[in-house]
């Protein structure tokens, strides 16, 4: 259980400084790291076993069909990472303590600094692939979150935006490749993906799930050329610099290169990719951020270079090598957030990062350039320090390599070269900020900055000393461990110490010093000599391709979707007959084995009505009332055909359906002009004919390819079981309550909230009322005529009788809730028609939306019902009773289910006909509003 | 007997329906179009009623119950939207 609460706790924790803003802000902080301190605990409690080669595993089923778990592991490397972002993440909450001002709201800083530690923590310790994309993608949401904190700035916003398209684009790669992984291998799994390192290598797919997983790696790892939006980053508050751009976000891709280690690398395409990848990157933050005036930009630049180191090593495919890049991981988290925090605390107290500016802090403050000179020398290489230690092991690795052929040469020399201006841009940083010469017109005088401020930077720079003396005690043990995890098997042999007698690594470090010195005394000339390029502005660029992107997506959106009906309706039909079409061609013939049934007149009369009817509907479209009739006329010949050819049910559901939508057409058509003016030019004209006639004849075709052949479907285990199971002889009704119970239920659901959603549509409009009608005439003055009051009023009690009559015998004969719904909905619009709305609203007290909901109460609460009897959702009860004069008779909780669904179509059906009608009466709901 | 006189008065009442459709597309006057729709629910419920007593089965009355009902509501819908226009006021 221990493991599983080691994200869990900070995922608790991130309500925790929400709760305690109250109580100040030292103790804001200090509830805060409660939940990770406790976090550390645990897992320094689980490491005893880890270290005994122990992989911990925890799951719990989620969606098993689907391969879907919450799985924890732990193993080293997840061992290391989580180590880091415990650990630095304590730091950090304490020096944010001091780095944010009484202004910023300190407990939604730390609300998103924990959730992001929460997500990191589900990446490195999640044990299925999916789950670990989840929690990848909540590193770039909650660092967008963290990176635009300071909303009010611009370049806030945008660096966000940046880095959170960037990251999220990737990570959708990343989705797409692990995807295909969890496709190949057959599981989520990641043990098991773990183990199939050889089907994935030698699978056809594989250079695509490689380019996907590292195009995921890339972007978040800041790797060329996605490198760019990590110094737009740089616009977040320095804790979270501190935090996810140097130790833990960035370093995700590279967690992801070695957690996939063992299965995607050991082929040429990766070497390939990762190692010039990593290369370009090195070279290219190395230079650049020599150039930089301001402080974290010279940073932000650095951690790009050192990224690229890392994943150049993991590229060299040697065994060593990757003992080199955790080694490296480990001491780059650590002098780097030293290096920021102390960026922060002279940015804190100067006012400015701008290194032009800042000159001679020494004076200022001793103390914390002491330990931003220690920490910048562990940058740069320096013996006794630890970046000395995995620069000098990268070193001897780039000596080894054999892969670019007679050019490898090439790589040692790249790799010293990239090394000198490390160590340039480490002396800029040491001796243009704290010597040369009287700080320039800084907005504040500079001084120490509070004590505690310091003891997160004394803590990382102490480690940076230990590590750097004593590597093999301190880290050792960790380093095998976590380096055994990304190998997946022995280790190579090699010996952590400081001093390995002279040799060409060592020389290789003695160059560089020598070489980044000599730059460093000469950098004006290089300035001067950078100066002459024209510097692209990242923000720019990426600005414009984001808008060109979306005009040309708008410009598809605008072709595609331009508003007119008949434009979707000509794209969906064309769609569908290409996807339809295609099957029929390869069907043989059209017509079946099937012997057809003998042909009637009276059927043969039917069909010809119905076609004249849909004929003479296309024809008179421009005359609306007249094209309705005729519709009238189709809807009829088919309900009649329904009971022609034995479907009682679909015949009484489509004649209670035709009226109330020729009700509704005929509130609508009020408001609408009485006839359409004449849009279609004859091009068009021919074109839609041309595409109707063939949707026809395909539709046609396959109905009759269908009926001619012998069908085998479900429909027999329903009769046999729909008396037995469902306690019903009606089938179609015993399916809608019982067997697809689920369907109904959502069916009326999706029934009421339509309905609710018209009535929210209705309810803030206003219409335009015509006062004469088509032909110009004035309307009659006799609002309800008295005949057909009275008339109405005395088909109201035989209608409601009728319902009641076809509702319950429903369950064994044609009728149900449904058909039985609709026609107490239209008795009741009847009575509006005839009264109007005044006289309903004083007889009838009944609240619509009430009663749609009422009805979807009483139908989900009769399927939960079952859960009492430990059954599932929805399963029915029957049984026979036999009362005094009625006689036997059947029970079934379908039927209470039947009434949910009864209910819920009244309500709807009246919620929209009778608000559509009340629209131009004083009751309407915007009406209302006025007075 | 029965079977003979069923299967003649089904054929003119296709016959009539036949001549309610002409009725409907030819009009001329609106008022005409929806009788004519009245009719053919006439018809049609008696369509339904002699298949019924064709296949001596009363499964078919419900059908014709509704069509007598809600045709009734369908024709005074229509009539109201002639004479106001607004069918609910």
């Amino acid at each position: 259980m221990g493991l599983f609460w080691i994200p869990l706790l900070p995922l608790l924790g991130t309500v925790v400084p929400l709760l305690s803003s109250r109580f100040g802000r030292s103790f804001l902080a200090l509830f805060t790291a409660i939940p990770p301190l406790l976090a550390l605990l645990l897992l320094l409690q689980l490491a005893p076993s880890v270290f005994n080669g122990e992989v911990i595993y925890q799951s719990f089923d989620w969606i098993p069909l689907a391969g879907l778990s919450l799985t924890f592991r732990l193993d080293g490397l997840a061992l290391l990472f989580a180590l880091l972002i415990l650990g630095i993440g304590l730091l950090v909450i304490l020096y944010a303590r001091y780095y944010l001002s009484a202004k910023d709201n300190m407990g939604l800083f730390y609300a998103y600094l924990i959730l992001f530690m929460t997500a990191m923590l589900g990446i490195v310790l999640s044990g299925n692939l999916i789950q670990l994309w989840l929690f990848w993608e909540l590193t770039s949401i909650s660092s967008f979150l963290l990176i635009s904190f300071w909303s009010h700035k611009s370049e806030a916003r945008k660096g966000a935006r940046m880095a959170l398209t960037i990251t999220g684009a990737g990570g959708l790669a990343l989705l797409a490749g692990l995807l295909l992984v969890g496709k190949i291998v057959g599981s989520f799994d990641l043990s098991v993906v773990l183990a199939s390192g050889d089907l994935l290598r030698q699978h056809a797919a594989y250079p695509v799930v490689l380019v996907l997983v590292l195009l995921g790696a890339f972007t978040k790892s800041a790797q060329f050329p996605f490198h760019f939006w990590l110094p737009h980053a740089m616009a977040a508050p320095t804790p979270v610099s501190a935090y996810l751009h140097s130790a833990t976000m960035v370093k995700a891709g590279i967690f992801l290169m070695a957690r996939f280690y063992p299965v995607l690398a050991g082929t040429e395409l990766w070497f390939l990719i990762v190692s010039m990848t990593g290369l370009i990157t090195l070279l290219l933050g190395a230079y650049v951020a020599l150039f930089k005036h301001d402080l974290k930009g010279l940073l932000a630049y650095s951690t790009i270079s050192h990224l690229g180191l890392i994943t150049l090593l993991l590229g060299m495919n040697t065994q060593l090598s990757t003992v080199a890049a955790v080694f490296h991981i480990i001491n780059h988290a650590i002098f780097k957030a030293s290096l920021f925090m102390a960026a922060g605390i002279i940015d804190h107290e100067s006012g400015t990062r701008d290194m032009r500016r800042l000159n001679g802090l020494w004076k200022y403050m001793p103390h914390t350039a002491t330990l931003a000179m220690v920490a910048a020398a562990s940058m740069a290489g320096v013996p006794l320090l630890n970046g000395f230690l995995s620069k000098e092991m990268f070193f001897a690795e780039t000596l080894d390599q054999v892969t670019l052929g007679s050019l490898s040469w090439m790589v040692p020399v790249l790799a010293t070269l990239g090394a000198v201006f490390s160590v340039a841009y480490s002396a800029r940083f040491i001796h243009d900020v704290f010597f040369n010469g009287e700080p320039v017109d800084l907005p504040k005088t500079p001084h120490e900055p509070p004590r505690y401020m310091k003891v997160p930077v004394e803590i990382l720079v102490a480690l940076c000393l230990l590590l750097g003396i004593f590597p093999g005690v301190i880290v050792g043990p960790l380093l095998a461990l976590a380096s055994t995890s990304v190998l997946g098997g022995e280790l190579p042999y090699y010996s952590l110490s400081i001093w390995h007698g002279f040799n060409l690594p060592l020389l290789m470090s003695f160059l560089a010093m020598l070489g980044g010195l000599i730059i460093y005394h000469n950098r004006r000339h290089l300035f001067r000599f950078q100066s002459q390029f024209p510097e692209p502005d990242a923000k720019l660029i990426f600005e414009w391709l984001v808008q060109r992107l979306v005009r040309l997506c708008s410009a598809i959106i605008d072709k595609l979707e331009n508003g007119s009906l008949q434009r979707y309706v000509f794209l969906l039909l064309l769609a569908a007959l290409v996807l339809m079409a295609g099957p029929m061609i390869d069907l043989n013939a059209t017509l079946g084995h099937q012997s057809s049934m003998p042909v009637d007149t009276v059927s043969l009369i039917g069909a010809l009505l119905l076609a004249a009817g849909a004929i003479a509907t296309v024809i008179l479209n421009r005359r609306r009332l007249v094209s309705l009739l005729t519709l009238s006329v189709v809807g009829l010949i088919v309900s009649l055909a329904f009971a022609r050819f034995s479907a009682p049910d679909l015949a009484l559901t489509q004649l209670s359906v035709e009226v109330v939508t020729m009700i509704l057409l005929l509130l609508a058509l009020f408001f609408l002009p009485q006839s359409t003016p004449k849009e279609s030019n004859p091009r068009r004209l021919v074109r839609d004919l041309s595409l109707a006639g063939l949707i026809g004849g395909v539709i046609g075709t396959i109905n009759y390819a269908m009926i001619t052949r012998p069908l085998d479907s479900i429909s027999g285990f329903f009769l046999e079981n729909s008396k037995t199971g469902g306690g019903g002889t009606n089938v179609v009704n015993v399916i809608l309550v019982d067997f697809r119970g689920m369907d109904t239920f959502g069916e009326v659901a999706v029934l009421g909230i339509a309905a609710l959603g018209i009535f929210k549509l209705i309810v803030h409009m206003r219409l335009y009322m015509p006062s004469t009608d088509g032909n110009g005439l004035p309307w009659s003055p006799d609002r309800h005529p008295m005949m057909l009051a009275i008339v109405s009023q005395s088909l109201l009690p035989l209608a409601l009788l009728v319902s009641v009559y076809i509702f319950l015998r429903g369950h064994n004969q044609p009728g149900g809730g449904f058909i039985a719904g609709l026609i107490t909905s239209v008795a009741i619009i009847q009575q509006y028609i005839a009264h109007g709305v005044d006289w309903i609203k004083e007889r009838l007290r009944i609240n619509y939306q009430w009663m749609v909901a009422s009805g979807l109460l009483i139908a989900g609460l009769t399927g939960i019902g079952s859960w009492f009897f430990g059954r599932p959702f929805l399963t029915s009860w029957f049984d026979y009773f036999s009362l005094p004069w009625v006689g036997k008779f059947e029970l079934a909780s379908a039927m209470v289910f039947d009434l949910g669904v009864y209910l819920t179509v009244v309500g709807a059906t009246l919620l929209i006909l009778a608000n559509l009608g009340k629209l131009t009466t004083s009751h309407s709901p915007a009406a209302k509003e006025n007075n | 007997m029965l079977k003979i006189a069923l299967l003649l008065v089904s054929g003119m009442v296709c016959v009539a329906l036949v001549l309610n459709l002409w009725r409907l597309i030819q009009g001329p006057d609106i008022a005409d179009r929806i009788l004519a729709l009245d009719t053919m629910y006439i018809n049609s419920i008696a369509l339904i009623i002699i298949f019924g007593m064709y296949m001596g089965s009363p499964l078919y009355f419900e059908a014709a119950l509704l069509i007598a009902m809600l045709g009734f509501v369908s024709t005074a819908a229509l009539c109201k939207y002639l004479l106001r226009g607004d069918i609910i006021e």
